[in-house]
């Protein structure tokens, strides 16, 4: 394989999904492609019902396309295994859902070691690094709490702390700070960027919220299945 | 591996608490039921079969003259020692033969009496009839062959004349005879038709013959036949040397009758095979209820496992490593379930069988059944939804409502 430089993390060329079959069909992508090298901080942003949701999913391997080409690091996703994308997924990629996605009656601690069991880490090491996340995300203290008896920006964070325990290659978030208030959006944001700039986390983040975009270096715009704009943002350069 | 998935089920049991009950609760009901009622029924079958074989099972009995009916004029000869001897003699197959002869008697003993039935016997009807004494001895040899004025009592004599009293010892009087009371027959209870057979009084056959009866007919001979053996055939052959020693025509009918103990046997195991099988068709459904139950827990629960399936894919699980959870939580708690239902079953049925007086059978076959059975509902509904979510995409187990 080339260097990062040379070949791009993600690469997606004329992507379309198609919810639903004959007269009820719903084109949620009409062609995508898109090109994001290592190391970059993406927000997507447009209206609501664009597609951005679907296209990240695409991208985190936790859908497949109906037509185009997804290649990872080079590799061709569509000729995967269900297996092999569950490696992918196991290995490389972080996500954080729009809606948590915790396992209920869990405490913040165990659902952070979740990945690493499926990694196959011992107890100790599992504890010892799902403590780790858990601190960087600022929940030190919280870990016995389950979803139940934390507020919703800690489940936010708890979810953030579950994406980079297995230290992924890209971090997919689909509005991380769609539930939260100003402050503490502008913590969890302070957190991603954080992530980007010390560990050189690939970050693909979708936002409702141009605030909250103007951590990112690149802003990526989708309009109707389709994206529209995509440039560099100049505040954060 | 092997441990790490084994302690993912425990979580996910533990993180479930109700859910988990629940399943067990049903497995545990549907253990219990079955193997409960298949245990009570088969001991009251075996409580039937054990009071026929009380009577002698493979027994049959001889007397002389037809079955009563119209037209009957000839008076048939009495039975006779020397046909009994000939029968254990020369027909095979032959546990024992016991003659004996009864009378309608009243029993006297201070200013109580009683009437009752005096039977001469020898130590073979012991053997025919299987019956041990609950104190005292038998007849001895001197005894049998000297006509010795003794006798063993049964309990319901014993209650009427003797009351808390200790028999042993005592002269009862019977007509004008005087017999000391050498034994106590141990209490036998109603026969399966509703007579007493503990109210009688045995004496030495010649004693009867010569003290009581004044002749030296036989009223009544029982033939035990060895086990294994089919009683038609030897009820065939003594028919023959019946026949034969009492010079009767070919085409002329018996003037005796030979009775099978076994078709009454038949008759009455017949109605607790059918109690047997009701029994365990209310188990069967209490099995089916468990079931059911279980089933409505994992199918109500689906929508979330689901969702856990699809949230444990999204971050790298394998399929068979969802596959595998799930199919440990289901065994561990099938198995938890079905160990505590056959214990509380046996419990319970230990319970109930004394109870109810009914012996208590234990079927390992059954318990086996009704644990696969439970464990099989169990796995099949908790483990094949959870197939289906670990095959969709990630993405849509997450959205599954
Ligand atoms: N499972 C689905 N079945 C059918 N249609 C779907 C499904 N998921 C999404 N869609 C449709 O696809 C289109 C794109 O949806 P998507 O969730 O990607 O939008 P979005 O840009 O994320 O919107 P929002 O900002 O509201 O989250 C929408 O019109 C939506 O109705
Ligand atoms: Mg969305």
């Amino acid at each position: 394989m080339s260097g990062p430089s040379q070949t791009p993390v993600i690469e997606l060329h004329a992507v379309t999904k198609v919810y639903g079959k004959g007269g009820a069909a719903m084109q949620a992508l009409r062609g995508i492609d898109l090109r994001i090298e290592s190391g970059e901080f993406v927000a997507v942003m447009g209206p609501s019902g664009s597609g951005k949701s679907t296209c990240l999913n695409i991208l985190g391997c936790l859908d497949t396309p109906s037509s185009g080409t997804y290649r990872f690091q080079g590799v061709e996703v569509g000729a995967l295994t269900s297996e092999q994308r569950a490696r992918l997924r196991r290995y490389y990629l972080g996500f954080v859902f729009q809606g948590y996605n915790l396992l209920n009656r869990t405490s913040a601690l165990e659902n952070v070691e979740l990945p690493l069991i499926y990694r196959g880490l011992s107890i100790a090491k599992r504890q010892a690094l799902a403590q780790q996340a858990l601190q960087a995300v600022g929940l030190k203290g919280w870990e016995q709490h389950t979803p139940g008896e934390l507020s919703g920006g800690q489940q936010q964070r708890v979810a953030i702390a579950r994406a980079i325990v297995s230290e992924p290659a890209v971090l997919f978030a689909d509005e991380p700070t769609g539930n939260l208030d100003t402050s503490h959006s502008h913590e969890i944001m302070e957190l991603i960027s954080e992530l980007n700039r010390t560990r050189g986390l690939t970050i693909v983040m979708v936002t409702h919220e141009l605030e909250m975009a103007a951590y990112a270096h690149r802003v990526v715009n989708f309009l109707d299945g389709r994206v529209h704009t995509d440039q560099q943002n100049k505040v954060a350069v | 591996m092997w441990w790490n998935v084994f302690m993912l089920a425990l979580r996910s049991i533990r993180r479930n608490v109700l859910r988990s009950f629940l399943t067990v609760l049903g497995i545990i009901i549907g253990v219990m039921a079955v193997i409960t009622m298949v245990s009570l029924g088969q001991g009251a079958t075996l409580q039937v079969t054990q009071q026929i074989a009380s009577l002698g099972s493979n027994m049959l009995m001889i007397r002389s003259g037809q079955r009563g009916g119209p037209g009957q004029t000839a008076v048939a000869p009495p039975l006779t020692l020397a046909i009994a001897e000939a029968i254990g003699r020369d027909i095979p197959a032959i546990a024992a033969v016991a003659p004996s002869s009864s009378a309608a008697i009243k029993a006297v003993f201070a200013n109580a009496n009683w009437s009752t039935v005096v039977s001469g016997v020898d130590q073979r009807y012991f053997v025919v009839r299987n019956w041990p004494l609950s104190a005292g001895r038998v007849f001895n040899e001197g005894e049998l062959r000297a006509g010795k004025a003794v006798c063993l009592i049964g309990n319901t004599l014993r209650d009427k004349l003797f009351g808390a009293q200790d028999p042993l010892g005592s002269k009862l009087r019977l007509k004008k005879l005087s017999c000391e009371v050498i034994g106590l027959l141990q209490a036998k209870g109603q026969t399966a038709f509703g007579s007493d057979q503990d109210d009688l009084v045995l004496m030495p056959l010649r004693t009867f013959q010569r003290r009581i009866a004044g002749n030296r007919d036989i009223g009544l001979i029982q033939v035990s036949v060895q086990d294994g053996v089919a009683t038609d055939k030897v009820e065939q052959d003594i028919k023959r040397l019946l026949r034969e020693r009492r010079h009767i025509l070919p085409g002329e009918e018996d003037d005796f009758r030979v009775m099978d103990m076994k078709e009454i046997t038949s008759m009455l195991t017949g109605t607790t095979q059918v109690l047997t099988g009701l029994l365990g068709a209310v188990a069967a459904v209490s099995l089916l209820v468990g079931g059911i139950g279980i089933m409505n827990i994992m199918l109500v629960s689906v929508t979330e496992r689901t969702r856990e399936i699809g949230i444990r894919l999204a971050i790298g699980a394998f399929e068979r490593d969802v596959l595998m959870q799930f199919l440990v939580e289901a065994v561990v708690l099938s198995s938890l379930g079905g160990v505590l239902g056959i214990a509380l079953a046996l419990a319970a049925s230990a319970g109930l069988a004394s109870l109810l007086r009914v012996p208590f059978v234990f079927n390992i076959g059954i318990v086996i059944l009704a644990f696969l059975f439970s464990a099989a509902v169990g796995v099949i509904f908790g483990y094949f939804p959870a197939r289906k979510a670990a095959r969709l995409d990630p993405i849509e187990a997450l959205r599954h409502e």
